[in-house]
Formats: structure tokens, sequence, C-alpha cells
């Protein structure tokens, strides 16, 4: 509609205000040409018609279920004319009661069941008259001197193309609506039509059953319609030529087409008794464009129309969408994602389908494995690293991220907001010795270093060796973790090079002192160097990158995100209260 | 889609429950259906009264004029009811050139009477009519003239004034009794229509307890468009009893009176019975919001149509007529209402097996046409189109038949381009015209193909 507003050259949109029940407000941001606008939004039709008094045309999107209600909404306001009622399948009941109340109360409706209608250069209803190249091929965009009704939506947008050929373009058209009993008529809107100067000329598309055609040519009798008019009723010649064929009543398009009754059958009596009355009607569908056409000269020739002025109009500019759709634009991607792909008829992670997955028995490894590593790593490497996931999944409430979250949580605050904060204190000295214990074995060991060497190499560069050490444990007291790990790769690992070199570091360093264990930091991140090195599907730079990448902290992440949120809703199932340090455990100074 | 006819049945039995609902009036309507599958022994079990009481027994198949045929069954048992249906069941009949099979009976007490009421309610655009005679009954066109009809305008309140003219001549005993309740016992807006009830004062035989303000009260509050009954008599207690009649419901009010309506059936009018196609057709169009419909008019036809839109189709069908090939028209198609590329490859491979069922050398036409869309994604539709060709071209080349397609609308460029790639790609002889070309004009391209088979043999 928007579009259509642009093309006629309206400086200001048709549309006051979009209704969209419930609404509380707010704008929809809408293309008017080049620029983009905000058409207000409000949630009821009071709303609307009270805040846009000028406003006098509702269309009606509503589904049939809802199309009574709201339009009778509509018409109850005293600022709304006209309401255009899209739904097909509204109740026989409830069309009749709105006839009735448009009726009393002076109200125009147009529908239900219809397309809507066009008013050239001024005024479109919803999806009437099609896409914009149809528009421009009709000349809707400036008004012509025919007035058009019909039944059909679908034949109205015909009708507008042969009009535009065969006389200067349509000044009005509408489709009733294929209803037995359509909020307005043909013969109400000829009348109409007949009261417009600019109209010269009037066509009418009837159709097969329904009186409506009659009340036209009780019009065209009683000298109501004095100008042209070209009618056409379709008359399903299927009915009166193939009687013998329709034995019993058919059901035709719209639900107002039934041949089968009795005064309705005789259509082509229809043609007949519009002839009579002084309609001009062709001999058949096919010859419509050639009357028109005639008519439409003669109406020339006596001087009655005066030539319209062509206006060019304004371009409208194609949307992104349709554009490269047609392929006359490209446009950038703005991300690219090279992990998984959502498009198809299931999603899949690195191209193996959920499907497959679920299949397979795949466990949180497989889902790592594909999405990080884009591999289907084998069995033992998902397990390994599902177990990597259990052991890292909590370290009790006192270490730094796990206070934070239950802090939070006493705090009041969102799931999120808890299991966030947490996260939050993982980096250097938390949690973050996984990804850099990794980092430093592989090193030293890749170029040969003796432990000895890397680990006075360290010291005097002033870091502590990483995955190295341990508050509690010590040479005497193992870390049970730790030694599970290593039982499981010596046993399905095809190789043990990078624990060998850490197990050598940590026989150098229990020299120091005894709690200088290697500890699961420093047993993960040796072992992930041993999976990656032996698994036989990383070349050595795609290791070298899950390195410097930082993979290996992001296991840690989410491993502990089980803890976090664990700690999480523990808190708030124990309905703690805000935590405050007392005064007496801070320490105060200057 | 607008006014379904229901049986007999339906009609009664709606009437006679609702009538008590909203009034509180008990007709003496008692009514049991016979279908081929019917237990007949749990029928009567369900309904004792088939016991106690002598039966009429009736087709129930959409047609009138019965007693004229030897359809009806008066005061029989309910053996003697139960061997009356047995020797119709699924027999054909001729009605005045209707030939159907007959497959439901219904069953009702009969009713000894003399009075023959005729009374009907109809809906029109600003009125409901509501018409009335004495002389009710088989002959109640030849006594039209004594039918007086009166209307009663959308929304208005049932008053005995717009009523008096049908009871003018009415016997005076019965007459009071048809003056409505100026005062509604009860009274709700709802719906799209009043509903009201209620007679309170009912002095005398006709009036017990009935009156026709009640009568359209159940016709609105169920979305009839029609009720009728010709003819309804008194039973001895002088309660109405309505010895045949006829419904229309609007089935599109189904999202709010399906409840009521209960298991209500809308058969298909008498003597139509589907082909396999349109059966197959038919379910397609009740399982989806589009809309697709197809009617086989001649299955040996050599013209066929797939005509997009409900106005479309109707002008294409007339076009072929007009110019003079009507008996060669195979079918009447519709489909509209945006249906996806699934629905529209569902229905074409459909029509095709019925357009091709019957190849006899002299060629086929096909005429796939259609207006210019408004919203309708012509590629898409005829994207599944596409593929029931390629799917069924062999039936096509046997059937030596030419497609023309007509059409316009969103992304109508690329729809007519994939067409005509598909003529060359299949070896079809496919003409494709767009928006530029008149609409109707691939009718007398689509005759020119078939009678040059008549003229030349080929």
């Amino acid at each position: 509609m928007l579009d259509f507003d642009f093309l006629c050259g309206r400086k200001t949109p048709s549309v006051a205000v979009i209704v969209q029940p419930g609404a509380a407000g707010g704008f929809q941001k809408l293309f008017f040409g080049q620029e983009e606008i905000a058409i207000p939004m409000v949630g009821s039709i009071a709303e609307a018609a009270e805040a846009f008094p000028k406003a006098d045309v509702l269309v009606n999107f509503s589904s049939y279920r809802s199309a009574f209600e709201s339009s009778m909404e509509a018409l109850r306001q005293a600022t709304i004319r006209v309401v255009a009622i899209i739904a097909e399948g509204v109740p026989e009941r409830d069309a009749k009661a709105m006839i009735a109340y448009a009726r009393d109360n002076n109200k125009i409706i147009i529908g239900p069941a219809t397309v809507g209608g066009v008013q050239a250069g001024a005024f479109k209803i919803g999806d009437a008259a099609g896409t914009l190249d149809n528009i421009l091929a009709c000349k809707l965009y400036r008004p012509g001197s025919v007035g058009f009704v019909s039944k059909s939506g679908g034949m109205s947008n015909e009708m507008y193309n042969v009009i535009a050929r065969a006389a200067d373009g349509v000044y009005e058209g509408i489709a009733i609506g294929g209803d037995a009993f359509p909020g307005s008529t043909l013969s109400d809107h000829c009348l109409r039509y007949q009261n417009i100067p600019q109209i010269k000329m009037i066509v009418v598309l009837g159709e097969i059953g329904g009186q409506d055609e009659y009340s036209l040519v009780e019009a065209l009798k009683a000298g109501r319609i004095t100008k042209p008019v070209v009618a056409w009723a379709r008359q399903a010649a299927v009915v009166g030529t193939c009687a013998k064929l329709f034995k019993s009543e058919v059901q035709f398009g719209h639900a107002g087409a039934k041949s089968g009754g009795d005064e309705e059958r005789a259509s082509p009596a229809k043609n007949a008794a519009l002839s009579a009355a002084g309609a001009i009607v062709p001999g058949s569908f096919e010859e419509l464009e050639g009357t028109i056409r005639k008519v439409y000269l003669e109406l020339r020739e006596q001087g009655l129309i005066q030539p319209v002025a062509e206006v060019a109009p304004p371009t409208v500019p194609m949307d992104l969408s349709q554009a490269k759709k047609e392929g006359k634009v490209r446009a950038p991607t703005h991300i690219v994602s090279s992990i998984c792909d959502d498009r198809g008829e299931e999603p899949t992670y690195a191209g193996v389908t959920m499907s497959e997955l679920m299949e397979a028995d795949a466990n949180v490894g497989d889902a790592i494995g594909l999405l990080w590593f884009k591999r289907r790593l084998p069995r033992y490497a998902t397990k390994f690293i599902e177990m990597c996931v259990v052991l890292c999944a909590d370290h009790g409430p006192c270490v730094s991220g796990a206070h934070n979250t239950i802090v939070t949580a006493r705090a009041g605050k969102d799931l999120i907001s808890c299991l966030v904060s947490g996260l939050l204190t993982i980096g250097p000295r938390f949690g973050g010795a996984i990804d850099d214990a990794a980092r430093y074995f592989k090193q030293a060991c890749d170029q040969g270093q003796e432990a000895d060497e890397f680990v006075e190499g360290m010291k005097r560069r002033g870091i502590r060796v990483p995955g190295i050490g341990h508050r509690i444990k010590s040479k005497d007291n193992r870390d049970k973790r730790v030694e599970l790990l290593q039982r499981y790769a010596r046993k399905h690992f095809p190789s043990t090079r990078y624990l060998d070199y850490a197990i050598t570091v940590e026989e150098y360093t229990l020299q120091k002192a005894a709690n200088l264990v290697l500890n699961v930091d420093g047993c993960i991140g040796a072992l992930f160097l041993d999976l990656l090195n032996s698994v036989g599907m990383f070349s050595p730079a795609e290791v070298q990158e899950v390195v410097d990448i930082g993979y290996l902290n992001g296991l840690f992440v989410l491993a502990r995100s089980i803890g976090f949120i664990g700690h999480a809703l523990d808190q708030k199932r124990l309905q703690q209260p805000l935590f405050r340090y007392p005064w007496d455990e801070v320490l105060y100074t200057k | 889609m607008a006014r379904k006819k229901i049986r007999e049945y339906d009609s009664k039995r709606l009437l006679k429950a609702h009538i008590a609902r909203l009034a509180g009036l008990q007709l003496p309507i008692a009514v049991a259906q016979v279908k081929e599958a019917t237990n007949f022994a749990e029928l009567v079990a369900a309904n004792p009264w088939m016991n106690q009481t002598q039966l009429v027994v009736k087709p129930d198949c959409l047609f009138g004029k019965r007693g004229k045929h030897d359809l009806v069954g008066l005061k029989l048992d309910a053996t003697g009811a139960q061997q009356f249906i047995q020797a119709r069941m699924n027999k054909v009949v001729d009605m005045d050139g209707t030939v159907g099979r007959i497959n439901t009976f219904i069953v009702e007490p009969f009713v000894a009477h003399a009075e023959e009421y005729y009374l009907c309610i109809q809906s029109g655009r600003l009125a409901d009519t509501l018409s009335f005679s004495e002389f009710g009954g088989m002959e109640i066109e030849e006594n039209w003239d004594k039918v007086r009809t009166v209307s009663i305008p959308t929304g208005a309140e049932p008053s005995s004034a717009p009523l008096a003219p049908l009871l003018s001549t009415l016997p005076l005993e019965l007459r009071p009794t048809w003056r409505l309740s100026s005062r509604p016992r009860t009274r709700q807006a709802g719906g799209g229509g009043l509903r009201w009830a209620g007679e309170e004062r009912c002095n005398s035989r006709l009036g017990t307890g009935f009156g026709c303000a009640v009568l359209v009260a159940v016709y609105l509050d169920l979305d009839f468009t029609l009720l009728e009954m010709n003819p309804f008599t008194l039973d001895q207690a002088g309660k109405p009893f309505p010895l045949d009649m006829r419904g229309e419901l609007d089935d599109t009010a189904a999202f709010r009176s399906a409840k009521k309506w209960g298991d209500v059936e809308f058969p298909l009018p008498f003597g139509r019975t589907m082909t396999p196609q349109e059966a197959r057709i038919h379910s397609l169009d009740e399982a989806t919001g589009a809309s697709l419909k197809l009617s086989i008019l001649n299955p040996r036809g050599r013209i066929w149509t797939m005509v997009a839109g409900g106005g479309a189709s109707v002008i294409y069908a007339d076009t072929v007529a007009d110019l003079g090939y009507a008996e060669e028209l195979g079918n009447y198609a519709e489909y509209s209402g945006g249906p996806n590329t699934a629905e529209t490859y569902q229905y074409a491979r459909t029509l095709l097996d019925a357009a091709t069922a019957y190849a006899d050398g002299r060629g086929r036409a096909l005429i796939v046409g259609g207006g210019i869309a408004n919203f309708t994604d012509v590629a898409a539709t005829f994207k599944g189109i596409i593929q029931a060709f390629r799917e069924k071209q062999e039936a096509i080349k046997a059937a030596r038949m030419k497609i023309f397609v007509r059409r316009g609308g969103p992304n109508y460029q690329a729809g007519l381009e994939m067409m005509r790639r598909l003529g060359d790609e299949i070896g079809v002889q496919i003409e494709v015209f767009g928006p530029e070309a008149s609409m109707t004009g691939i009718c007398q391209l689509a005759i020119d193909y078939v009678a040059q088979f008549d003229k030349n043999g080929r």
C-alpha cells in the first residue's frame, strides 16, 4: 500500500495507523519510497479512531474468526466510513448483521472475501492490483475515466490491464468479494460511480448465481445510472450448454456462484436482462476488451473524455530480497559460519545430522568434536572429553567463580546473571591453567627441552609452571582424578608423549617441594595434546592452532558452567538472603 | 464455503435438541438413521419408540417427492421397517433425471394427521423470510398462491405485527397462537444475530408451546440458511410435528457452531458421485486453506482446464462453450487462495490422470489458464504443476496432449520460463503466454489443436 502511495506521488502515506490487537503502542518501520518511516501502532480500533480522526477507512486483515467483531467495532466508530474485509469464510449471519448495521448508519463495507480495490493515483487496499510491475502496466498510478466493479478479486486485476489497454485506465476499481451476500453490491458501486464526475463509463463483471446483477438492471431501467455501462455476467455456460452433464448442482469457485438454484441458473438471462436495460453487453468475454475500447473511443469522439496527461511515475526502489532473488544485486554476507547449518530439513553439526547423532548414541564429546574441532572424533576421544567435562564441572563453593555465582544468586539476580558473574572470574588465575599448561608443555617438548631446563627457564622468566602444584595434594597423596585420567589415556591413546613429558617435569619439581605435583589442569592439558597428535585427524599446524586459540579453556568454561548453575539453583532453593561481609572480615586500612 | 444441505435426520435432530435448549420446548420428534452399516437391532435398542409405535421410513438423500416414487413406507413395525429398508438400500433410482443410489434412510413415528401446514425460513441479504401456508404438503407448488411470506429484517426483534398476514386466513381456533410473543422471555445478543425464545401464552391447538419466534431463534442460533417444514402437522396432543423437513447450514460458521451441530453430515448432492480423481481433489481441498476444485464433465472430453482463480475458471469454461466446444470440455477446475507447491503438484497430477485416461489418438488440449494474480506466487504454483507434468510425461504424450499456458502475477516471468524450458526438456508441446496476451485467447488455440485431428486425423 505504501509503495503504491509513493508511486502515485503521495507526499504522506495513506496508512495512518496499524491496529495490532494487544499492542501497547509503538511503531512499525516500513519503506516509503527510498526512505523508511515509522507508522504508529495501537492496540484497538477505538484507540486508532480517537488518535487519527481523519482516517476514515479501515482495512481489516483479521481472520474469519474475528473479522465480524473487529469490523463491527470499526463500523461503530463515528470517524470510520468504510470497512474493507479481506477474510474469506465469514459466516453469512455475521455478514448480514454487518450489512444491516452499515445500512442503518450510512457506512460502506467492501467484502468480505475480497482482495479489496484501488482508486487510481490515490489509494489501494492491501494486495489489490498485484505487483508494482502490474500497477505500472495498468497505469494505476494516475486516474483514468473508467469505474470498474466485479465480484472476483483475481479478475479485477485482469480487468485493470484490459481497461488500461482498451481505454485510459480505471478511475476506481472494486472487487466486492465472492460471498453470497457481499457488504456492498455491484449496483451500490455503480450508483456511486454515477455520482463521481471523473468517471465517464462503468465496466461491470458479474457472475453466475446471486441476484445482484438484477438490482443493477433495476437501477439502469429506473434511469438512476445514465453513464455507459459495459457489463458481462460470467454465465458458466457449462451450466446452460452442458446442462446434460451437470445433473446435480455444482459449486463454482466463489461461494456466491452456485448453479442449480432455479431462478439463479439462467445466467445467460442475466446478460440478456442487462442488455435489455441498456447496458452494453459483448457477445463473449473475449469480445469484452473490444467493446470497452469502442465505448471509450465514442466518448472520446464526443469530447466527453479528454486524453489523460501521462505522467512518469517515480521509480519505487526494489526490495533487496526481491532484487537478490532476481539476480539484480549482490550483497555481501554479514557473518560466515563453518560449523553448522540449520537451513535444511534438520540441523547439522559439521555436516552430521541430528538423527545421525541420536542413532549413534552421541555424547557431549561428539558435540564438542563437531562444533569445536569440526571432526567426528573416535569414541575413545569423545569419551575422554566427556570425562574432562565431568571432572571439571565443579570444585566446591569456595573457588572464586562459585563464590561469585553464590553472591549474585543471593542478590536476587536471575540464573543467567549468576552464571555469567561466575564465568567472568575464569582467567589467568582461576581455571585458565589447562590452556597454558598445554601451551608450555607443547613448546618445551617440541623443542626437546629437558625437564630441568624447562622448569629453570620458566623460573628465570618469573613464570610459575602451569599445571604443576596443588594446595593439598602431594607426592604421597596423589590426586585421584589425575590417576584416573592417566590410566584411561594409557589404555586408549595411541601415544602419551606429552603426558610422559609432563611427568618428567613433575619428577623434577617434586624434588623442590612435595606439593609440586602434576595437577588436573596440567594432566588434561598434556593429554589433550596427546589426543590431538595421535588421533590422526589433525596436522601439526592444526594442533598448534588449537593451543593458540585457546580451545581448552573452553572446556573448563563449559564444564564449570554446570557447577555454577548448580550453585545458583542451590542458593535460590535455599532462599538465601543478600550476602554482605561483616565489617570484622574486612581489613580497613589507609 | 457457505450453504450446505443437511439430511432430514440432522435437521430434525437439531430442531428437537435446540428448541429444547433455547425455549424449553419438548417437541414430539423422534428420529433414527439407517445406513448400510447400521446394526438394526442395536438401533432399535437405542430407540425404544421404534417398537412402541407405527413407523414411517423414507430415503434421506437430499431429494424430495419420495411418496410419488414408492419410496415411503407407512405404518410399519420395526421388522417391517427393516424389510422396507433392506429392499431399497443401494437401489439406483431416477428422480426426474437425476440418477443416484439410495444409501441413507430416516425412520420416524407415524403420526396420523389431517392438517398439513407449510413453513419455511430462508436467508436473504437484508432479511430472513418466513413463509407459511395452511395448504402444505406434496401439492404446495400447485397452491403457491396461498403461501404468505413476511420479512424479518436482520437484527429485528420478532413481533406479532409483521407476522399477522401469515395467520389471517387460519381457522379462528388456531389463529391467536401464531402471534409472536412481543415480550421475549430470554434474549441475548450473540454471534451476529439476535437470539430469542419464548411463547408464554399458548392457548390453542397449534400454539402448544410452539411459535415462529422460537423457530427463528433456533434457525439463527444454529446458523441455518434454510429451514423448511413441508408439511408439518399437529400430533394428538396438539404439538407440532414436522412430517418432512429440509435444512441448510452455513458451514463457514463451523468454527463457532460445530459443537452445537454435533455429528452433522454434509452429503454430496443426490446423484453426485465422485470419480476417484474428484474424490482425491475433494479431500485435498478439505485439508488446505487454499481452494482446489475439480468436476469431471465429460471423461472422454478433449479439452481440459486447470485454471487459477474462482472468477477466471468460470470464464474459461464459458469461453470454450461460447466457441462451440462445450461437449468436448472434460472438466471444470479451479485452484486459488495461494496453494503451495506440494498442493499444486498433487492437484495437477490428479487432474492429468483424468485428462489422459481415455487417449484415443485424437489429441487432447490442456488449458493451464489464469488471470493476473494479486498475490499468488506464480512460479511457486507452477513448480508443482511442472513436477506433475514431468512425472506424467508418458501419459501426456500417449494422449497427444498439447498444453496451453497463460498467466500473470507475482514472479510470473520465472514461472512462464520454467514452463517453456519444460516443453523442450520432456518433448511435450507447451505454448506459453503472459499478461500481454488476452486471458482467454488460448481457448481458441486449444480448440484449433483438437479440431485439426477431426479434419486431418492428426
